[in-house]
């Protein structure tokens, strides 16, 4: 049983109120199923509270079918309704439904988006940071070395342990929620340092030193260690934010990768015997050329036509150096009439992309900049999409399962060529 | 389900209950973990992550006996809507514990059993009769034979 600091059992008690109650209640289940002997205080939390589509306010049409409904049902696993306060932790909602503007072209009718907007409403009202991204480190929350964090997005955890050393354990949505109220997570996990040690070792043979690179490494590393720590050592590239996103967001993907040391990169690893921290080391994988093939072939395994009708980058969203290369790469030239480039980002950037033109040369040549989601996240694809291409291997683990598609994965290059020419010529090199 | 087809003496493993209860099914196996959010249509139950063994196949109202979870954090949400819409398992019964399993199992309030003194994933095949006591702690396997 988790053990109850005097402040968390008055909590339980519900001297802060129900909702407070609620919350320690569910933190106390989980904690007790994880086997955590404390909670943990956290003042960082990251998720996706009280959004729900229309079927699941109407599964609670009993209790009012509203916001508070939901936050206590479902957010909370509450067997009653209780009033929800402002929130306590400084929160952030993540990535949402549809894009605040665009909704009608991504196929989402009036009621949808009434749905989406009230939701929101209500996010703001309860204190909760709107911004609608799966990379709130792009967008105004970035957490330090060593804070606890409570946050969901496997993409945004993988960065938070590995490349800030901040802790975080891959939340959910429940869990996420109660903490915004509670203040608690369990002490389990990358919240303890011994937890946050490497466990098998990848050595990378081939040089990996772009977005594209760093991404199939990514892929590879997730089937490999499934959900162990791995501590990456050989011809890794100099490392940048984006490198470690699309490789921290493929490793989540394939496998279950919430944390990996790179020696004499991330924070926790100055050295292999860091990185190891006197753990037995487990196997050992090689990153050659013969992996790097099988990892692309395993990522274009759904892709046949060579009709590519749909391109979508920005994901995880995009930041503001990739909607400028994305703008640089397509300025002069135009989307395909057979067709269609979506590229996804955060509010907080896009207002950047505005300001610094990128915006309207994309929208020049005929490609959408969007905000809060991904096709994935919305299954908002254009209409009558068959074969998509995307730069993401997290992308293309995903949508073409979700929507029944074809899917390719390549370079944003050779993503954007594919949008212009409506044809697919991406191959490894 | 007959009776004479199953092998009358039965297993029982014994482990770690995390969600109280007891439920008796028919167990549905798998050796690949389980992606929740992009894994699993949760109106159905069904497995849809491109080349898992089990694609295609669904859980409702099946133990469910796997390595653990993988994936995105939305793992707990979807199988929480299981629950909402009829298509959870009766039970749970894996061996890694993660976050998204313990948080997804408390949610979806199903009999959860983990940390078993032998690996359900070698003795339990699909179609074995099952029964989950997450009270105990304690899983009882009737093989089922032809």
């Amino acid at each position: 049983m988790v053990a109850l600091t005097d402040q968390e059992r008055a909590m339980l008690d519900g001297s802060d109120g129900a909702a407070v109650q609620k919350a320690i209640e569910l933190l106390v289940r989980y904690a007790d199923a994880l086997g955590a002997d404390r909670f943990v205080e956290t003042d960082n939390v990251a998720g996706v509270p009280g959004s729900s589509t229309p079927w699941i306010k109407q599964y609670y049409a009993a209790d009012g079918g509203d916001y508070r409904a939901v936050f206590s049902r479902y957010d909370l696993d509450s067997d009653e309704v209780v009033d929800v306060p402002r929130v306590n932790a400084f929160s952030c909602h993540l990535q949402g439904g549809m894009d605040p503007e665009l909704w009608a072209e991504q196929g989402f009718s009036a009621e949808a988006h009434a749905n989406f907007a009230s939701d929101e409403a209500q996010v703001a009202g309860h204190g909760i940071q709107v911004l609608k991204t799966c990379t709130p480190y792009l967008a105004g929350n970035v957490p330090v070395m060593g804070e606890h964090c409570a946050w969901m997005e496997s993409s945004a955890v993988v960065y938070c342990n590995s490349v800030v050393g901040a802790r975080t354990n891959c939340e959910g949505r429940e869990s996420t929620s109660a903490a915004m109220l509670a203040k608690r997570i369990p002490d389990w996990g990358f919240h303890r340092d011994e937890f946050r040690r490497g466990q098998h070792r990848v050595q990378v043979d081939v040089p990996v030193d772009d977005i594209f690179e760093w991404g199939m490494l990514g892929y590879y590393v997730g089937i490999a260690v499934q959900d162990a720590i791995p501590v990456l050592d050989g011809h890794i590239g100099p490392p940048n934010l984006i490198r470690h996103k699309h490789f921290g967001a493929a490793a989540a993907s394939s496998g279950g990768v919430e944390m990996y040391h790179m020696v004499g990169i991330t924070p926790e690893a100055r050295s292999s015997e860091q990185a190891f921290g006197g753990r037995p080391r487990g196997e050992t994988f090689v990153y050659d050329s013969t992996a790097r093939a099988e990892t692309y072939a395993a990522l274009n395994a759904l892709g046949r036509s060579m009709v590519v009708d749909f391109v979508m980058l920005g994901c995880p969203h995009y930041s503001i150096e990739q909607i400028a290369q994305a703008a640089r790469l397509i300025e002069g030239r135009r989307v395909s009439a057979n067709s269609a480039l979506w590229i996804f980002t955060s509010r907080a950037v896009k207002a950047t992309a505005d300001a610094s033109g990128y915006t309207a040369i994309l929208s020049r040549a005929g490609a959408r900049l969007m905000t809060d989601t991904c096709s994935s996240i919305s299954q908002a694809v254009p209409a009558g999409t068959r074969v998509v291409a995307v730069d993401s291997a997290k992308q293309v683990h995903y949508l073409p399962a979700i929507m029944g598609l074809e899917g390719w994965y390549g370079t944003t290059a050779q993503c954007i060529d594919a949008a212009c020419t409506g044809q697919w010529r991406g191959a490894l090199v | 389900m007959n009776d004479a087809v199953f092998i009358d003496a039965p297993i029982t493993l014994r482990g770690r209950g995390i969600v109280p209860g007891v439920a008796e099914g028919e167990a549905l196996v798998t050796r690949e973990t389980i992606s929740g959010w992009g894994g699993v249509a949760p109106m159905s139950g069904t497995i849809i992550e491109s080349r898992h063994e089990l694609r295609g196949q669904s859980f409702a109202g099946k133990i469910l006996v796997f390595p653990g979870a993988k994936g995105s954090s939305g793992w707990s949400s979807i199988f929480h809507t299981t629950r909402l819409a009829g298509t959870a398992p009766l039970a749970l019964v894996f061996n890694v514990m993660t976050t998204k399993v313990a948080l997804g199992a408390v949610v979806m309030r199903v009999p959860s059993v983990t940390e078993l003194d032998r690996d359900p994933l070698e003795l339990i095949d699909t179609g074995d009769r099952v029964r989950v006591d997450g009270d105990a702690g304690t899983v009882t396997i009737w093989k089922f034979s032809v």
